[in-house]
């Protein structure tokens, strides 16, 4: 499915890795690993189309993913460092409104259990601690089933065991469904061992 | 795509409504630069009616272009922006659906608060009806333009005076038919062909101006 040739990454006129080439077809999972600043987020980004190559291209059921722009990232879950909610907004809405962006249509009930089965109070999101943000980011997995790709950078980063658990379910589903699922993490967890390992230098 | 703008404009104007703040900010603004003129200049009526097209086009485009910069920074601050970049629609649809909310938020409440503030200087009631729609059909076309300028500064240091000398030299022609038309009127022709720019300008604007913040945000998000 997601196909990248030699790509090369440069920040700041430092080169953080490459060339490197990557393919991911549909219920593989693959686990990025390697120190700070070896380039992980980056290489995300770059899988994503938020990053362009400094060399190398990236396809998409063989089309390159920079002309297909919007027809890709609609196949795409990208869950960056920051859990892109609103202070000012209640997880329910947060949610709701990410997934209409992406193109989905989800009904309060859907939006309601996914929060549920993370354990996110009702309250807005300002009051939240940094693990619950995580985890009102993280509900929605359980409404993109449909999507065909994942890209998690650091999905359990400040979550709790039982968070973690829930998470690591949902990419055991998502990968069942037929999916793939590339992530990066420091922690160790059940899913490392499934996972193809892709290793930056730093 | 059209739910996705509507999703979008409803987003940002109920994060407006939660964050009265912002928008008490730019409209105060207005009023207060807007209402120190007759102040300054003294209360001379003829004076007054001269001065008020340009004064009040003057404050309302400043005004605008005070809660620009926080266009797109909230959004690229807590991540939601890149998730918008990596959304369902073109990006530019993404954009000029932020700039519709920015105006609703910061440039409506101009055009309906003006007929108060051209009471201060004395202009002839006809006129109210001219000012308003000059500011209804320009208003727009400052957000429209100063999205541009908001995605170009980005997360730059100092990007607030960046943005004021990229997006100030644009303004200008909008400026210039705004208040003329509310001159030309006063004086008792027919502002039609202001209007009509006005009206013109914002065609384009709204046509072309949403692609190129668009390939600006990519740049900046880089």
């Amino acid at each position: 499915m997601l196909e990248a040739a030699e790509i090369e990454c440069e920040r700041g006129g430092r080169k953080l890795f490459g060339p490197l080439s990557l393919h991911l077809a549909g219920g593989e999972l693959v686990r990025i690993a390697g120190p700070n600043g070896s380039g992980k987020t980056s290489l995300l980004r770059i899988l994503c189309g938020l990053l362009e190559p400094t060399a190398g291209t990236v396809r998409w059921r063989g089309e390159r993913i920079s002309q297909l722009r919007e027809e890709y990232s609609r196949h795409l879950v990208y869950l960056g460092h920051a859990a892109a909610v609103k202070d000012e907004l209640t997880p329910a809405e947060n949610l709701g409104i990410a997934c209409r962006l992406a193109g989905l249509a989800p009904d309060a009930h859907a939006v309601a259990s996914a929060l549920e089965a993370f354990a996110v109070p009702d309250m807005p999101v300002r009051k939240l601690s940094q693990g619950q943000r995580r985890r009102a980011a993280l509900a929605r997995l359980s409404l993109s089933q449909s999507a065909p790709l994942w890209l998690l950078d650091e999905p359990f980063a400040a979550l709790d065991a039982g968070s973690a658990a829930h998470t690591e379910e949902l990419v055991r589903r998502q990968l069942a469904a037929g999916g793939a699922v590339l992530y990066t993490t420091h922690q160790p967890s059940s899913l490392d061992s499934a996972a193809r390992l892709v290793e930056l230098a730093g | 795509m059209l739910a996705i703008a509507r999703t979008l404009i409803g987003r940002d104007l109920l994060l407006a409504l939660r964050r009265k703040s912002d928008v008490a900010t730019a409209l105060l603004f207005f009023v207060i630069v807007a209402s120190l003129f007759p102040l300054g200049i003294g209360a001379e009526p003829n004076q007054l009616r001269a001065v008020a097209p340009g004064v009040i086009w003057v404050a309302a485009l400043l005004s605008s272009m005070l809660s620009l910069a926080r266009l797109f920074a909230g959004d690229h601050a807590d991540g939601t922006l890149e998730q918008m970049l990596l959304g369902a629609a073109p990006l530019g649809v993404v954009v000029a659906a932020k700039a519709a909310a920015h105006w609703m938020v910061s440039g409506l409440p101009l055009v309906l608060i003006a007929p108060l503030i051209a009471l201060q200087y004395d202009v002839a009631a006809p006129l109210y009806g001219v000012l308003a729609l000059s500011l209804l059909l320009g208003t727009p076309i400052l957000s429209i333009i100063g999205a541009i300028g908001a995605a170009l500064t980005l997360g730059l240091r100092g990007g607030g005076v960046l943005l004021s000398l990229l997006v100030l030299p644009l303004y200008v022609p909008v400026l210039i038919m705004g208040a003329g038309a509310v001159e030309m009127a006063g004086a008792g022709l027919a502002a039609d062909g202001q209007l009509l720019l006005l009206g013109a300008f914002l065609v384009v604007a709204a046509a072309f101006a949403p692609w190129a913040t668009a390939a600006a945000l990519r740049i900046s998000m880089e």
